[in-house]
């Protein structure tokens, strides 16, 4: 057993608990905070069913932003979904026999690497580019993009130039995961691309990527749109309530 | 502030989007609240001493009240989609107009102070320590933020920049430095029940003058009443509508369409104001003291209905709001949406046949109309999505022979403000209004150029008060701005025969 593997064993064990620690309590802390007064942005859905479509179209085809930023969008959505499909990729690193879903997408999966690095690209291109994104943009928010660059980039050449034993890979993976340690591999490339990934999964719940949880809590998109109809009282707003000047 | 200290926008052909000019805007503040004005609602009167741990605890008081300011405060990711939606960064070019920056003015201190990585690594998340500079740069730019909502319609986790003012004034407010204009407002509502200092005498002057006057245009016995009891439907209308032009003329119309309707109402001098500035300082408290007036009037005049008059930010209040704050209105008859917009109970008669119109009275004019922000982005009108939008327009293509939009990308949910709004309707932010209102008046020219329209109607006291006020800066003539209801009264016809 080298040092090599047990260090990035123990990274994974530490990432994903803090990455799921993290996570749960900001999703707890915007579940257990109140929004005391209807907000959703109108017009909005007049039913629960219509908000879950709303949602929906927020996640999956980023309505909002398409609005906002064809730019944006474009750049948005090519690296979310290439994203997406990558990660689907991936389970087979970690899934034994390999989920059919993962499979289905393996040759897929490469391509969409590409794609994702394209939008990430253009998404780095318009905020070093456009007068009012330098504005706003702190080294975190260029860092977050290049961290990103880095993990899809030497995922790529990992699979074209620095090709890795992905079977050997396959199996500290499984022994992470089984708390039965394999050796992991010593290539540079695959060091790389796992530290990076490490690395975000420890940012994640101290950053903005807390735009993943937040959508779903976010009052202006998630509100039913019914306040004549249904009052709606958050508890701290209804201890005013009892005490307000009684009007008769 | 004097015409001369600043210059107006040029209209252009289209939209042009500035390049950042940074501190463009850093002279404009309004007047700080004086200590009676600040002391009257319960705030400190002046700055306090230790205005930073006050500050940080109000702060974090408010973090565990308003999961929006929680979670928008955490989930912008700076992608920028807000960047060119706001009226004050398209007339002004300050950066720190931008929505995102203007939420990053509260996003850096909360980094700072709340979170793990801006405790330990500021610099690389742009997190700052809470200086003075930081407070002045939030009493400025958090009163260059008329709460119009524009940027959480283009934002893709939905941010409404509105509720970041609305927290950084009530942070502001708890240290001590409060906005003259709104909070000495305020203070009027609860001491007299109206914005303007109203007292019943002279309301009740104002209304029989009113009764008069048409009487004298039309023949038309139309009354005002004022304080009735057991009349059918207490109109709350925002104050400005009894006496300012175009506002009057519009309540005209509320009276001509009560009348020939013969449904019974009555003004309150108790709850004299539909206007609510408690939204605008983001006071849950002082929104809920000033609307419980009207709770109160409505069960001691016994009436069935609440009808509200045109007032954007008070229709938010009333739609989205009341019911919280000072509901259940289970005293009200159930037959009708409680409450009801003046738009609304008008558009409810015309579909029932209850009135008619002669569109012809107004074949002079060639109308638009100006959608006001909170009734766009923050409520709604009749009973699907959309409403807002269709019932104003429904009334105005039913008065007028000649109805053309503005540009789509400036009307419905799109709408800009008029520049007015959230509590800015003040000269000492005449400034920002002139060049605020500058996509609104881009808009309106191009229909002037196309379509010959001669006037914008409105259905908001503050976008009717702000558009008299800035279209002259534009060349434009300050009486294009009319009141929906002046349209709708103008071509009632009145009388018995049906």
């Amino acid at each position: 057993m080298s040092a090599l593997t047990a260090l990035f064993a123990l990274l994974f064990y530490l990432a994903t608990a803090i990455l799921l620690v993290g996570l749960g309590r900001k999703i707890w802390q915007y579940a257990r905070t109140p929004a005391p007064l209807k907000v959703p942005t109108t017009p909005a859905p007049t039913t629960r069913a219509g908000v879950v479509a709303r949602l929906f179209r927020e996640v999956v085809f980023f309505e909002s932003l398409f609005k906002g930023s064809k730019w944006s969008w474009l750049f948005g959505w090519l690296f979310h979904f290439g994203l997406l499909l990558v990660l689907v990729r991936h389970l087979r690193y970690f899934t034994e026999p390999v989920w059919a879903v993962s499979a289905l997408v393996q040759d897929l999966g490469v391509y969409m690497g590409m794609v994702m690095t394209v939008g990430l690209l253009g998404l780095l291109a318009r905020r070093s580019l456009v007068d009012r994104l330098r504005y706003i943009s702190a080294p975190s928010d260029y860092l977050m993009l290049v961290l990103l660059i880095g993990i899809a980039v030497s995922g790529l050449l990992m699979k074209y130039y620095f090709r890795t034993d992905v079977v050997a890979f396959k199996a500290f993976m499984l022994g992470v995961m089984r708390f039965s340690w394999e050796p992991l591999p010593a290539d540079p490339m695959l060091i790389i691309h796992l530290g990076l990934v490490i690395l975000l999964m420890l940012i994640f719940p101290f950053s903005k990527l807390l735009h993943v949880p937040g959508l779903f809590f976010s009052p202006t998109r998630n509100q039913v749109d019914n306040p004549r109809e249904r009052r709606h009282l958050a508890p701290w707003a209804s201890a005013l309530d009892s005490t307000r000047a009684q009007g008769g | 502030m004097d015409k001369a200290e600043f210059e107006t926008p040029e209209l252009k052909e289209y939209t042009v989007v500035p390049l950042v000019q940074e501190g463009s805007m850093a002279h404009s503040k309004p007047f700080v609240a004086k200590p009676e004005h600040q002391e009257q609602l319960g705030f400190p009167g002046e700055l306090v001493d230790d205005w930073k741990e006050r500050a940080l605890d109000k702060m974090g008081e408010l973090l565990g009240k308003y999961r929006s300011l929680q979670v928008f405060l955490d989930a912008c990711v700076k992608c920028g989609a807000c960047t060119d939606k706001c009226h004050y960064y398209l007339g002004t070019a300050d950066p720190k107009n931008m929505p995102v920056a203007r939420q990053d003015l509260l996003r850096k201190v909360y980094r700072r102070y709340f979170t793990l990585a801006g405790r330990y690594f500021p610099a690389l998340v742009g997190a700052t320590d809470l200086t003075e500079a930081v407070v002045e740069d939030w009493y400025r730019y958090y009163h260059q933020c008329s709460e119009c909502r524009r940027c959480s319609v283009f934002c893709p986790y939905g941010i409404d920049t509105a509720e970041i003012t609305m927290a950084g004034r009530e942070i502001l407010d708890s240290i001590g430095v409060g906005q003259k204009y709104s909070n000495e407002i305020i203070g009027k509502v609860h001491r007299i029940g109206n914005n303007l200092g109203l007292p019943e005498p002279a309301l009740a002057d104002t209304l029989e003058g009113l009764e008069e006057e048409v009487e004298e245009d039309t023949g038309v016995a139309v009354k005002f009443p004022l304080d009735q009891e057991g009349a059918d439907v207490l109109l709350v209308t925002p104050s400005a509508d009894f006496f300012a032009e175009p506002h009057v003329d519009g309540l005209i119309g509320y009276g001509k369409v009560f009348h020939q309707a013969g449904i019974s109402w009555t003004l309150s001098s108790y709850a004299s104001e539909a206007a609510n500035f408690g939204i605008f300082i983001g006071s849950y408290e002082h929104m809920q003291k000033v609307a419980m007036r009207i709770r109160k009037a409505a069960l001691e005049l016994g009436v069935n209905r609440i009808v509200v008059g045109e007032c954007g930010h008070a229709w938010r209040v009333a739609y989205s709001f009341w019911n919280t704050l000072i509901g259940p209105f289970d005293f009200l008859d159930p037959a009708y949406p409680a409450p009801q917009h003046i738009c609304e109970f008008t558009y409810d008669l015309m579909q029932r046949g209850a009135l008619k119109l002669d569109k012809e009275a107004n074949d002079d004019k060639v109308v638009t109309f100006h959608d006001s922000c909170n009734v766009s982005r923050a409520s709604r009108m009749g009973d699907m999505p959309g409403g807002q939008f269709i019932i104003p327009r429904a009334l105005l293509r039913a008065s007028c022979n000649h109805f053309v939009d503005m540009a789509p990308e400036t009307i419905n949910e799109n709408t800009f403000c008029c520049g007015g709004g959230g509590g800015l309707l003040t000269d000492d932010l005449v400034e920002l209004r002139v060049k605020g209102a500058l996509p609104r008046m881009q808009a309106l020219q191009q229909v002037i150029d196309e379509n010959g329209v001669t006037h914008m109607a409105a259905i908001c006291a503050i976008c009717k008060s702000q558009f008299t006020k800035v279209l002259p800066y534009y060349q434009l003539g300050m009486d294009m701005i009319i009141s929906v209801h002046q349209l709708v009264g103008d071509t009632l016809v009145l009388g018995d025969e049906q």
